[in-house]
């Protein structure tokens, strides 16, 4: 990765501190991911994921200059929404034939 | 000046999705994990989006930035809270210190199902 930001130590500096806080964050997700009771928990932690990936990629174009990286942005936070929903209504479906 | 403001953006959009995230470790249950998300982590992603704008203030850079923040403020709460309703309709158990559920009698009847098309 090239950084366009040797210039600019304070905005350098906290560029790589968000991506220290995006690490942990992920890091943290995971765990709840892998240790979730329920499916509920793990489909709110792929809605936390998608804002951490928003999040690394507005550092990304931070560090590199490359704003047309703000179009992954815009796919992913349309596609996660999609997501989220195809998942509520499935698990609404299948609750439902398992309770009758 | 310009550095200092949008380092101050990145920092605390930073911060405020590992607080997000440390919500979606510590809390008890998946209806305050939701809590945690749909709030912290959106304001996270727009005050990076913001500081992105500021060092780079173009014109395609704010449409987009604006497209982006605009998706997360709407879908955020709308995703959040279909998926509430259908934890609720699945019985994920909460934690304790609930006084009050207003949805219990609800399960009983077909109310959930304007918001789920009965026929798909």
């Amino acid at each position: 990765m090239e950084s366009v930001l040797e210039s600019y130590p304070v905005l350098s500096f906290a560029v790589y501190f968000s991506f220290f806080c995006l690490t942990v964050s992920l890091f943290a997700g995971l765990y709840r991911l892998l240790m979730g009771p329920s499916l509920p928990d793990r489909i709110v932690v792929m809605d936390l994921v998608a804002s951490l990936v928003i999040g690394l990629i507005a550092t990304y174009i931070m560090l590199t200059g490359k704003t047309v990286y703000l179009n992954v942005a815009v796919v992913i936070a349309l596609l996660v929404f999609m997501g989220t929903i195809a998942f509520a209504k499935y698990l609404y479906k299948q609750s439902k034939s398992q309770k009758v | 000046m310009l550095e200092w403001i949008t380092a101050i953006f990145l920092i605390l959009g930073s911060l405020f999705m590992l607080v997000a995230a440390i919500g979606v470790v510590k809390l008890p249950d998946v209806y305050m994990r939701m809590h945690a998300i749909t709030k912290a982590a959106s304001l996270g992603a727009i005050l990076m989006l913001a500081a992105v704008f500021i060092w780079h203030p173009q014109w395609i850079v704010g449409i987009e930035a604006l497209m982006v923040v605009l998706f997360v403020i709407f879908t955020a709460p709308i995703g959040t809270h279909m998926l509430a309703r259908v934890s609720h309709h699945m019985k994920v158990p909460t934690g304790e210190g609930y006084v009050l559920d207003e949805m219990a009698e609800e399960d009983n009847d077909s109310r959930g199902e304007k918001y789920f098309a009965p026929d798909a």
